[in-house]
C-alpha cells in the first residue's frame, strides 16, 4: 500500500481524508486506484494533476515506479511561463 | 527521471561566455521575426473588437464588407466549429467569440484583403448587433454574490454551494493547525494586499502568416513561445489532423509566457482557407494590451504569527485571482509557492479563481507566485520591524532546507535557500550605508521549475560539424546553451556546432519553452543525444580498429582504445570517423526523447535600496542585487541577463505597470505611453549573483533560471519604499499618486 497525501480541497471527494492509502506500483495505477476508490477525485485526475515522488515533481510519466516507503503527493497540474 | 543524473565534473565549455550565435542576425536587421514572413498572393488580415466589456452578439450583418472592392474573406464564431473539449473550446472563443463579447477588445469578425487601407475600411461596415450587458472588471466585485455573471456553468466541483458563479474553482494547501501556531505568537499580524494586472511587455507584437491549400494541407509561420502547441490548439480549432499543419516558429521579441497560447494564428487560418491564399495579421500594440493575455490581477489576506525572535509559528493566505473572462488555474500555483520558503509546521493557503470581463490571462513568467509571494515576504517585513529584527536574519531562521515539509506537500530534497541567503548577507550590498530617505528592501523568491516533452536530433557533418535540431524557440539564449553542452560532451569547439529551432514537421513534439525548462530539459536531451552519437562512433571505431566497441571509449573528442589490452591505435577524432561515415555504415546522428523531470526548484533573494521622493511620490531605485541559485549556469551571461530581466520586469510592476479600467469597462491605457514600463533611464545596473548548487536531477546539475527572477521585486521594493516614506502600502503598483495618498495619510 502506498500512502498518498492529497492537497486540502480534495478531501471533499476523498471522504474527508487528505491522505489516503491506494495499492500501486507507477503513477499510472496510483492515479487509476484512487480514482477507483475515489470518484470524487476523478474529475481533477481527468483535469490532470502532478506527482511528488520523493520530493521530485512529475507531471506525467505514468510508468514511475512507487515504494511502498515513497513519500507522494499529488499536485496540481503545474504550468509555468 | 532520477535525482542521480548529475556526475560532479570539471567542465572546459560549459560556463563560459561564447559568442551568442543569434547575435550578428539581431543587430543586423537579417533576423526574421514574426511580422516579417511574406507569400505571393498574401492577404491583410484586421480583427474587428467588442468596444463593450460585456455584451450578448444578437446579430452580425457584413454584407456591406463583403461587397467593398478588394475584400476576400470574412469569418466570424460562426466560422469555427463547436468543440467539445471545454480548453480548447476556451482557446477558440477568445480568439473569436460565440454569443457573447466577454471583455473590451474580444474579437467578433475578422477580414482579409488585398491591403491593409481597405481591410480598415471592411471592418467600418461589419455592422454588429449588441445587446450591452452589465459588466465586472474587479476580482473583489465579482466574487460578491450579485455580481454581473461572465459566464455560467463555469464552477468547478469544489466550490462551495452559494458563491457567485464567477467563482470557477478552489484550492487549499497545507499542513499542521494553524490555531495551535497563532495560540504560541508573540504577535499575530494580518494584511491584505492588491495587485494590478500587468502585461507581458514583450516589444513583438503578435504576427503569424497563415497559408492554407486547396488539398487542406497549411502552413503557418508565427511568434510563439512552442510551435507544436500552436499545432495542438490550431489543428483542433480548425479541425486538421497534425500531420498536415506545419508550424514554424520565427525569431522571437519577448514572450515571457504571454506567448504560450494562440490568439490570432487560427483566425488567420480560417481566413486563409475562406480566402484560398496566405493571409498574414500583425497585432497593434492597442491589440496586443487589450486582447492578449495579461497576468490575473488579484486580492490577498495574509496572516502570520511570529514569536518576538523570529520564528514563524503559523501562517495562513487566502487568494482570490482573476484570469479574465475564463476559468483559470494560476491561483493554484500562487498559493502553493506563497510560503515555499519557508519551514512552517502550521500553514494553510487557500486560492479562488473569479472570472472577470477582462482578457484570457496567459502565463507571465512564474506565473501566480510573484503576487502570493509579494503579500508574504511585505506581511514579513512588518513583523521584522515590529520586532526590530534583521529581515535576512528571520529568513535564515525560518528558511526551508532539505527534509522541510513544503507549504505545498512534498518534503524538498537539497535545496539553495539558505546557501542563497547566506551570500545576500555577505554581500557588500546589504551593509552599505544609506543616507537619509533611503530606504533598503529585500525579499525571498520561488519557483518549481519544470522538465517536460523534449526531442532533440543531432547531426554529425562529414567535415566534423554539427548541427543539432531542437523544437523549442530560443527566447533566452537556448541556442547557445546547447551548442555549449553538445560541445563539452563532443569535446569538440563550440565554434563547430550549430543549433537550429525546428517546424514541426521536421522534430518529434515539444512542450512550450516555458516553465524555465528549456536549459534543463532540452540540455539534459542533448547530452544524451551526443551520448548516442558518441556510442555509434564508439562502434565505427571499433570496425575500423577491429576490436569489440566496448573496447573504446571516448576522450577529448576522439575514440581512444579503453585500456592496454585493447590494443594499440591512434585516437579517432570526431572528424576523422565523420570523413569515412559513408563507407563505415552511412551517416552518424544521436537522438534523445524523453518527457523529463527533476527539474528541481529554485529559490532567489533580491536586496534593493530606493528613495521615494516625497513631493511627487516617484521612487527611484538606487541599487540592486539578485541572486539566484541556478545549478550550473551553462552562459553566464545569459543567466545574468535572465536575472536582471526578472527584476527589471518585477520593478516594473512593483512602481508602475497597471491595467486600468474605466467605470464603463474599458481598457484606459492600452499603449506603452499609459502603461509604462521601465526604461534604461529608470534603472541603475542590476547586479547578479550566481550561486551554483547542482540540481541532481541533471547531468551537469542545471536548473532552470528563466522565472524565479521576476518574483521577489514586488516585495523587495515595497519594503524598501517602507522604510524610504516611513509608510507602507498595500497595493500594488506603487505608483505616484498612491505614493502621495499613503504619505497624505
Amino acid at each position: 500500500m502506498v500512502k498518498v497525501r492529497l492537497w486540502g480541497s480534495l478531501r471533499h471527494g476523498a471522504d474527508g481524508q487528505t491522505e489516503v492509502e491506494v495499492e500501486a506500483r507507477t503513477f499510472k495505477e496510483l492515479l487509476d486506484r484512487l480514482a477507483e476508490a475515489y470518484p470524487g477525485l476523478e474529475p481533477q485526475i481527468r483535469r490532470g494533476v502532478s506527482l511528488s515522488l520523493d520530493g521530485v515533481i512529475y507531471r506525467e510519466a505514468w510508468f514511475t515506479e512507487i515504494g511502498p516507503e515513497s513519500e507522494v503527493v499529488l499536485m496540481p497540474y503545474m504550468t509555468g511561463g | 527521471m532520477s535525482l542521480d543524473e548529475y556526475t560532479r565534473r570539471e567542465f572546459k565549455q560549459v560556463g563560459t561566455r561564447v559568442r551568442r550565435p543569434d547575435g550578428v542576425d539581431k543587430v543586423t536587421g537579417r533576423a526574421m521575426y514574426g511580422a516579417d514572413a511574406t507569400a505571393p498572393g498574401m492577404l491583410v488580415g484586421r480583427i474587428l473588437r467588442s468596444p463593450h466589456a460585456h455584451a450578448r452578439v444578437k446579430g452580425i450583418d457584413t454584407s456591406a464588407a463583403e461587397a467593398l472592392k478588394g475584400v476576400k474573406a470574412i469569418i466570424t464564431g460562426a466560422d469555427l466549429p463547436a468543440q467539445e473539449d471545454e480548453f480548447i473550446r476556451d482557446v477558440q472563443d477568445n480568439c473569436m467569440a460565440r454569443d457573447k463579447a466577454l471583455y473590451d477588445g474580444h474579437a467578433v469578425a475578422a477580414v482579409a484583403a488585398t491591403d491593409a487601407a481597405t481591410a480598415k475600411a471592411a471592418l467600418k461596415l461589419i455592422k454588429v448587433d449588441y445587446e450591452v450587458l452589465p459588466h465586472v472588471t474587479d476580482v473583489d466585485a465579482a466574487i460578491q454574490p450579485g455580481a454581473p455573471v461572465v459566464q455560467s456553468g463555469r464552477t468547478l466541483e469544489n466550490v462551495p454551494a452559494g458563491m457567485s458563479e464567477n467563482v470557477t474553482s478552489h484550492s487549499e494547501f497545507g499542513h499542521g493547525d494553524p490555531a495551535e501556531g497563532f495560540a504560541r505568537a508573540d504577535m499575530i499580524l494580518e494584511r491584505s494586499y492588491r495587485t494590478a494586472a500587468t502585461h507581458q511587455g514583450y516589444i513583438e507584437p503578435h504576427a503569424c502568416l497563415a497559408s492554407y491549400a486547396s488539398d487542406g494541407k497549411a502552413d503557418l509561420w508565427c511568434c510563439t513561445q512552442g510551435q507544436f502547441n500552436v499545432r495542438t490548439l490550431c489543428a483542433a480549432i480548425m479541425e486538421m489532423e497534425a500531420s498536415q499543419l506545419r508550424v514554424t516558429a520565427s525569431e522571437i521579441g519577448g514572450g515571457f509566457g504571454g506567448k504560450t497560447t494562440v490568439f490570432i494564428e487560427p483566425v488567420a487560418l480560417a481566413l486563409s482557407r475562406k480566402a484560398g491564399r496566405p493571409v498574414k495579421i500583425v497585432m497593434t500594440r492597442d491589440e496586443v494590451f487589450r486582447a492578449t493575455g495579461p497576468t490575473v490581477h488579484t486580492s490577498t489576506d495574509v496572516k502570520i504569527g511570529m514569536t518576538k525572535d523570529g520564528r514563524i509559528t503559523a501562517a495562513e493566505a487566502t487568494l482570490r485571482y482573476s484570469g479574465g473572462a475564463f476559468p483559470c488555474g494560476t491561483v493554484d500555483m500562487g498559493a502553493q509557492a506563497a510560503f515555499a520558503a519557508y519551514d512552517l509546521d502550521h500553514v494553510r493557503t487557500y486560492g479562488w479563481n473569479v472570472m472577470t470581463n477582462r482578457p484570457k490571462e496567459a502565463a507571465y513568467r512564474a506565473p501566480g507566485a510573484p503576487q502570493s509571494i509579494y503579500a508574504v515576504e511585505a506581511t514579513l517585513d512588518e513583523l521584522c520591524q515590529h520586532f526590530g529584527l534583521d529581515p535576512l536574519d528571520v529568513r535564515l531562521k525560518n528558511a526551508a532546507k532539505k527534509g522541510t515539509k513544503s507549504s505545498y506537500g512534498p518534503t524538498f530534497p537539497d535545496i539553495g535557500l539558505t546557501a542563497t541567503l547566506e551570500a545576500a548577507k555577505a554581500h557588500p550590498h546589504y551593509s552599505a550605508p544609506l543616507k537619509d530617505g533611503q530606504g533598503r528592501g529585500i525579499s525571498c523568491g520561488f519557483w518549481f521549475n519544470f522538465g517536460g516533452n523534449t526531442c532533440v536530433s543531432l547531426n554529425v557533418n562529414t567535415d566534423g560539424t554539427v548541427g543539432i535540431t531542437e523544437g523549442n524557440p530560443d527566447i533566452g539564449g537556448s541556442r547557445a546553451s546547447i551548442s555549449l553542452m553538445a560541445a563539452e560532451e563532443l569535446g569538440i569547439p563550440y565554434d563547430r556546432i550549430r543549433t537550429i529551432v525546428a517546424d514541426t514537421s521536421s522534430l518529434g513534439y515539444n512542450d512550450v519553452t516555458d516553465g524555465s525548462r528549456v536549459t534543463f530539459a532540452v540540455g539534459l536531451a542533448t547530452i544524451k543525444a551526443a551520448r548516442d552519437a558518441i556510442g555509434k562512433m564508439c562502434g565505427r571505431a571499433a570496425r575500423i580498429w577491429g576490436i569489440d566497441p566496448e573496447a573504446v571509449e571516448w576522450k577529448d573528442g576522439a575514440t581512444v582504445p579503453a585500456g592496454p589490452n585493447a590494443g594499440k591505435f591512434p585516437p579517432m577524432t570526431l572528424a576523422e570517423i565523420a570523413a569515412v561515415s559513408a563507407e563505415t555504415g552511412g551517416p552518424i546522428a544521436g537522438h534523445h526523447e524523453v518527457n523529463a523531470d527533476g527539474a528541481g526548484v529554485s529559490f532567489g533573494v533580491h536586496i534593493v535600496d530606493v528613495e521615494v521622493d516625497r513631493d511627487t511620490g516617484a521612487t527611484k531605485v538606487l541599487r540592486y542585487t539578485v541572486f539566484q541559485d541556478a545549478g550550473k549556469a551553462v552562459h553566464p551571461s545569459y543567466v545574468e541577463g535572465q536575472m536582471q530581466g526578472g527584476a527589471v520586469q518585477g520593478i516594473g510592476w512593483a512602481l508602475n505597470e497597471e491595467y486600468i479600467y474605466g467605470k464603463d469597462g474599458r481598457l484606459q491605457n492600452p499603449g506603452f505611453l499609459d502603461y509604462r514600463v521601465p526604461v534604461a533611464s529608470d534603472l541603475p545596473p542590476i547586479d547578479a549573483v550566481i550561486l551554483e548548487i547542482p540540481n541532481p536531477g541533471h547531468p551537469y546539475g542545471v536548473r532552470g533560471v528563466g522565472e524565479t527572477g521576476i518574483v521577489p521585486p514586488l516585495a523587495a521594493i515595497t519594503n524598501a519604499v517602507c522604510r524610504s516614506a516611513g509608510v507602507r502600502l498595500h497595493e500594488l503598483p506603487m505608483s505616484p499618486p498612491r505614493v502621495l495618498k499613503a504619505l497624505a495619510g
